[in-house]
């Protein structure tokens, strides 16, 4: 017997119990009134399928959906980390406008709806400069290109360029208002000291922030920083709503042509779970090993 | 000598809201002069020099720093900040630093020294207080009264004119107490200018030109070591010193 189930009493076998009734109840309902034909066999090949005719595997809609994710969280999550860190310093700037500005910035995003958010700097910001900048031309021009191979690399399909980019700006202007938090806490971590020691060695406030209030700054806020680089990667599947092809875009996409609604998004739920369960545990160890 | 003195404080005050930290405190600090104050906790010491490298802003009355009249006014007050080293009760090291690059960081990025200039400076410092084979490690790594140490060599790296010591032992485990006295004895033997707030009477009977006594934000008296241990002239500077010497 595994010794975790020696350590089992009588309540836990109980509460055991009550949940494993629960699931075979749901079960048996989704077998009996709905009548559903459940079609596992079908899941792998729409994650990485062979082509006869080219004799190669590809990636199919729910991979290209994950690496679509992927690029789009690592480029949000560097403008993230960059404008958040700008906000956080002018949190604590002396400067009265400045700091209200960030404070604004931050009330805003906190208070209203994260969807309401991702519509707004889509139509308002992304949108308009997509447009100023012509860069559905621009990237058309480059999928027809000899280079477009690297280009795809780091940013997939390019005639999808445009809403890629998107989807970063949205979501890393979205993400930068909870990082900002998160360097503005680390700031103001710093004892006074520090501060009125690089006064009196004649620093200015811009020295004292460079050398050395954010480097002690940045290296206590790498823990957080990682947690939210999680929530970044969840928070991502709501810009499937601007029609950004990600992970969740992909799997509507499935689930409307093959009608597989359970399998599809468990097989998503899966690939979120694995993804940030992963990379979770991963900083946990790097963590502890410094 | 009649040179103009490094510091003059006429007649400054400075409030925290209502409570006012120092009242009407004038006070003049000669080149090579070593000053130390004392008091009860509470009286303004601190206050009073932190006031002279403009850490804290006086409200009322003039304070001039090397002929300079000090204001907030930025690019001023970092030039006098160069010309006035302060060494902190809490040392307020730079932990993501080494010791060495905690002494050269200054001369670097506020002197404008070259890199080799500056390591030169900062092993020279480092050699005067004792501890040049601790330059590579971090401060979190060495005892307090090294840091302390280190802290003073810091400010000496800057080349100041004055140095102000803010309680410099009061953090010290009393084995360590010493070895930062040391230092300080032979900085006032090389002719810098101190200021010094300490209840470290023997070192103030030793080094002190002037004792200044300071309670509830002014100065009470001021008077040379040998008077002020022995005939203080105020009442209140007699019982501060029944209680502090009595141990």
């Amino acid at each position: 017997m595994p010794s975790f189930l020696k350590h089992l009493r009588w309540a836990d076998w109980l509460i055991l119990t009550v949940l494993v009734g629960a699931a075979a109840y749901v079960g048996m309902r989704l077998e009996g009134t709905l009548n559903y034909e459940w079609r596992w066999h079908l899941i792998p090949d729409y994650i990485l399928r062979y082509r006869e005719d080219r004799q190669e595997w590809f990636a199919n809609l729910l991979l290209q959906g994950l690496f679509a994710t992927l690029r789009i969280c690592i480029y949000a999550g560097i403008l993230a980390a960059i404008f958040g860190t700008i906000l956080g310093v002018a949190r604590c700037a002396r400067n009265l406008t400045v700091r209200m500005l960030a404070r604004t910035y931050l009330e805003l995003l906190r208070n209203i709806p994260p969807v309401v958010i991702i519509f707004i700097f889509f139509f308002f910001l992304s949108q308009q400069l997509i447009d100023a900048l012509n860069m559905n031309a621009w990237a058309r021009g480059i999928a027809r290109s000899d280079s477009a191979g690297v280009w795809e690399f780091f940013f997939g399909d390019m005639r999808r360029f445009p809403s890629l980019i998107s989807g970063v700006l949205v979501l890393g202007l979205f993400q930068a208002a909870f990082v900002g938090e998160i360097v503005r806490a680390g700031i103001q971590s710093i004892p006074r000291g520090q501060r009125e020691a690089a006064r009196a060695i004649g620093m200015s406030g811009f020295q004292e922030m460079r050398y050395i209030i954010m480097p002690q700054a940045l290296s206590k806020v790498v823990p957080p920083m990682a947690n939210q680089f999680i929530s970044l990667i969840k928070d991502s599947s709501i810009i499937s709503l601007i029609s950004v092809q990600e992970l969740t875009y992909k799997t509507v996409e499935l689930v409307a042509s093959t009608r597989m609604i359970f399998e599809a998004w468990i097989t998503t739920a899966a690939f979120y779970f694995v993804l940030c369960f992963g990379l979770s545990l991963l900083f946990r160890r790097l963590e502890n090993r410094d | 000598m009649t040179q103009t003195p490094v510091i003059v404080a006429d007649a400054i005050g400075k409030s925290f809201g209502d409570f006012a930290a120092l009242t009407d405190v004038s006070l003049s600090v000669h080149q090579s002069e070593r000053v130390v104050v004392c008091g009860p906790s509470g009286s303004g010491k601190s206050t009073l020099i932190r006031c002279f490298n403009g850490l804290e802003n006086h409200d009322a009355g003039t304070l001039t720093v090397d002929g300079v009249a000090l204001s907030q006014d930025a690019p001023e007050i970092r030039q006098l900040r160069q010309d006035v080293g302060m060494v902190f009760q809490q040392f307020n090291l730079f932990p993501h630093l080494t010791v060495l690059e905690n002494l050269m960081i200054g001369p670097l990025k506020v002197r404008k020294l070259d890199r080799a200039a500056a390591e030169a400076t900062a092993r020279k410092y480092l050699e005067r207080v004792r501890i040049p084979e601790q330059a590579d490690k971090r401060p979190a790594q060495l005892s307090g009264g090294q840091q302390q140490r280190v802290a003073i060599a810091r400010a000496l790296c800057m080349e100041p004119r004055v140095m102000l010591f803010d309680e410099p032992t009061s953090a010290l485990d009393p084995e360590m107490i010493g070895e930062v006295l040391d230092v300080m004895v032979e900085l006032a033997q090389t002719g810098m200018t101190m200021v010094v707030v300490t209840h470290e009477m023997g070192f103030a009977r030793k080094v002190a030109d002037r004792m200044v006594f300071m309670e509830a934000g002014r100065i009470v008296e001021i008077s040379p070591p040998d008077t002020f241990f022995t005939a203080p002239q105020t009442d209140r500077a007699r019982v501060f010193l029944d209680q502090i010497l009595e141990h």
